[in-house]
């Protein structure tokens, strides 16, 4: 099991790693004290001197300027992190859970029970991402929960195919076999023996998901199909988008929200790259 | 090289078995919506007699597993059904647009696997080296940064801060091209895919750098290439005759896989851009319920994406002898 000393040792040698750490820590906490940052609500239409103070430039009350609708953009971009995280986060444990599950099953028994569930792999594999998340979406009603079960639903492919390999491979080492001649249990050898082996690469795939997860929501939002009840860094590039910001060049709110989804699919490629080196020693030596 | 028929049966049979799955699967799903049954085929604004064909040739009016053999009867003969918006044979509206996903698609894979391939191998020379790094977090910016946002960029910039390009569509507003070969042949057209097709290479890059990186990397390690090494040839013919040849064929199956993964990505900036591809359509007629059009649009993509997923497959097998089938699952 990873310990907290080797944890610390880890971030201490990948600066990578670290890099993607702190800005995770970051964006955490912006997300959790986001009302005491925010200076207005995200959805209140700020008035100035009584009148609606819409396509601001930035100046000194509005960091980053207001929306054609009078919103302040640097509001909605702090509270922007809140299903961002939500987002990423539930959607990653659902993708290493439900991958981690089928592959070590499907490996680990093999015979029919393999064939079936990497047919069903094969299956998963066939649907094209983006069109099957739209399309629940819009039945199932926008709500980034549905989002989420879209994601759930299909992004465990890859993390299904790798886990199975990799509980292959363990499954013909010497521990494993000798736990088996001494007449440990299925669930014994599962839990003990090869669970601590797969799960650095499932808390790989699920630092990947993170990212996947927090892209899909934007992509989903931006076309329109979002959760018009949470302000989101897609929602928010949807809005720029709909209402000519383009033409206008209005950078000042087209840019931070790309930048911030940016940094945070980053940081888990980050930190993902430098697991991949701890898993995969040779690579350092190399 | 020797073509193993019994495996491109077998995997054949699964790319088949694989689509009757989904095609069931969408059945089903479009039967979930949110209305009666009768709205995944029949607008209420079609005339009676309209309405009355579709019934019949839907079998709607009968109980729902012989509704399921009447779909697929008709999904062999290629009966969609009727668009809602375009009252037109479904495979029709979609077969209009294709190409130009396809066009998109194409003309970014090459740019990107190019691009790419040659990326790859600077990398690898430039291993350990302060270029590297730059070009890891580089390539790394590609990669998270979100599709639509990119285009959307790069649209503020190159067409409306500078205008050089225009900004959506094939063509000027108003104008159609006379046939499929006129509008392929025409400079006007290739102008207007320039930046949709630029923005989709920057996000397909990401995947053949690092890949031909890693293999670069690998097979630099492998004994004849140390040999070649050892017979005095420059480092710079060793990488490109002898590591380079060989790291490339993951990077030929991951381009078909690519392919079809681009299918789904092709979504996003077809909308961005107002590309009128199977993407736009497919959110076109979700936006607009029309149901039997997004039933159509997603089959097509999908299914081009199952038999992206076994030319892979095949290649895969091709390329590396050492795969058996059994690997394969």
């Amino acid at each position: 099991m990873i310990e907290m000393t080797s944890i610390l040792e880890f971030f201490r040698q990948d600066k990578f790693a670290l890099v993607g750490a702190i800005i995770y820590i970051l964006f955490i906490l912006v997300a959790l004290f986001a009302p005491a940052i925010a200076p207005y609500d995200p959805q209140e239409m700020v008035r100035v001197d009584g009148r609606i103070a819409f396509n601001r430039e930035p100046e000194k009350n509005f960091k980053l300027g207001t929306t054609n609708m009078g919103r302040d953009i640097f509001s909605q971009l702090i509270y922007g992190a809140r299903p961002a995280l939500t987002v990423g986060f539930t959607a990653a444990l659902f993708v290493m859970v439900v991958g981690t599950v089928v592959g070590l099953v499907s490996g680990y028994f093999g015979g029919k029970v393999d064939s079936l569930l990497m047919r069903l792999t094969d299956v998963v594999f066939g649907i094209p991402f983006d069109p099957f998340v739209i399309v629940l979406v819009s039945f199932l009603g926008p709500s980034i929960w549905n989002i989420v079960l879209a994601m759930a639903l299909l992004l465990w492919r890859d993390t299904a195919r790798v886990i199975r390999s990799q509980v292959l491979s363990i499954k013909k080492r010497a521990f494993v076999e000798a736990a088996r001649v001494s007449g440990a249990s299925h669930s014994r050898i599962i839990f003990s023996y090869i669970m601590p082996n797969i799960l650095p690469l499932s808390l790989l795939y699920g630092s990947l998901a993170i990212g996947w997860a927090i892209l899909t929501e934007a992509a989903v939002s931006f076309l329109g199909f979002g959760d018009p009840s949470s302000i989101s860094w897609g929602y928010m590039l949807h809005d720029a988008y709909v209402s000519q910001a383009l033409s206008r060049g209005a950078f000042y709110w087209m840019l931070p929200p790309g930048i911030c989804i940016m940094l945070l699919v980053m940081a888990g490629f980050y930190i993902s790259r430098g697991a991949e080196e701890v898993l995969q020693p040779k690579l350092r030596s190399m | 090289m020797t073509l193993n028929w019994k495996y491109i049966g077998r995997r054949f049979g699964q790319m088949l078995l694989t689509l009757w799955i989904i095609a069931t699967i969408l059945f089903f799903v479009f039967r979930l919506m949110p209305g009666n049954p009768l709205t995944a085929y029949i607008d209420p604004n079609f005339t009676k007699e309209q309405q009355e064909i579709l019934l019949e040739q839907f079998g709607l009016d009968k109980p729902l597993f012989q509704q399921y053999l009447v779909f697929l009867l008709n999904l062999l003969q290629g009966n969609l059904g009727t668009s809602f918006v375009y009252r037109d044979d479904v495979l029709r509206v979609v077969a209009r647009v294709l190409p130009n996903t396809l066009y998109l698609m194409l003309f970014s894979l090459i740019i990107a696997y190019v691009v790419g391939v040659l990326g790859g191998i600077l990398l690898a020379w430039l291993r350990g080296k302060k270029g590297e790094t730059v070009g890891i977090i580089l390539t790394l910016f590609t990669r998270s940064a979100p599709q639509f946002w990119v285009g959307m960029l790069v649209l503020a910039i190159f067409s409306f801060r500078l205008g050089w390009l225009p900004s959506s569509g094939t063509g000027p507003a108003g104008v159609t091209y006379a046939s499929e070969w006129a509008k392929f042949t025409s400079p006007v057209f290739w102008k207007y895919m320039l930046l949709p097709s630029l923005t989709l290479a920057i996000y397909l890059l990401g995947l053949p750098l690092l890949l031909m990186r890693t293999n670069m990397v690998e097979t630099m390690e492998e004994s004849y290439v140390t040999i070649a090494r050892m017979r005095g040839l420059s480092e710079r013919r060793v990488m490109l005759k002898y590591a380079a040849r060989n790291a490339i064929l993951p990077v030929v199956t991951a381009m078909a896989v690519g392919f079809g993964y681009a299918i789904g990505g092709n979504v996003v900036i077809e909308n961005v851009f107002s590309w009128p591809g199977l993407g736009r359509l497919l959110v076109d007629a979700v936006t607009m319920s029309d149901y039997p059009l997004a039933q159509g649009a997603f089959l097509l993509a999908a299914a081009i994406m199952v038999f992206m997923n076994f030319v892979a497959d095949l290649l895969y097998s091709v390329l590396d002898p050492r795969i058996t089938v059994e690997d394969m699952g």
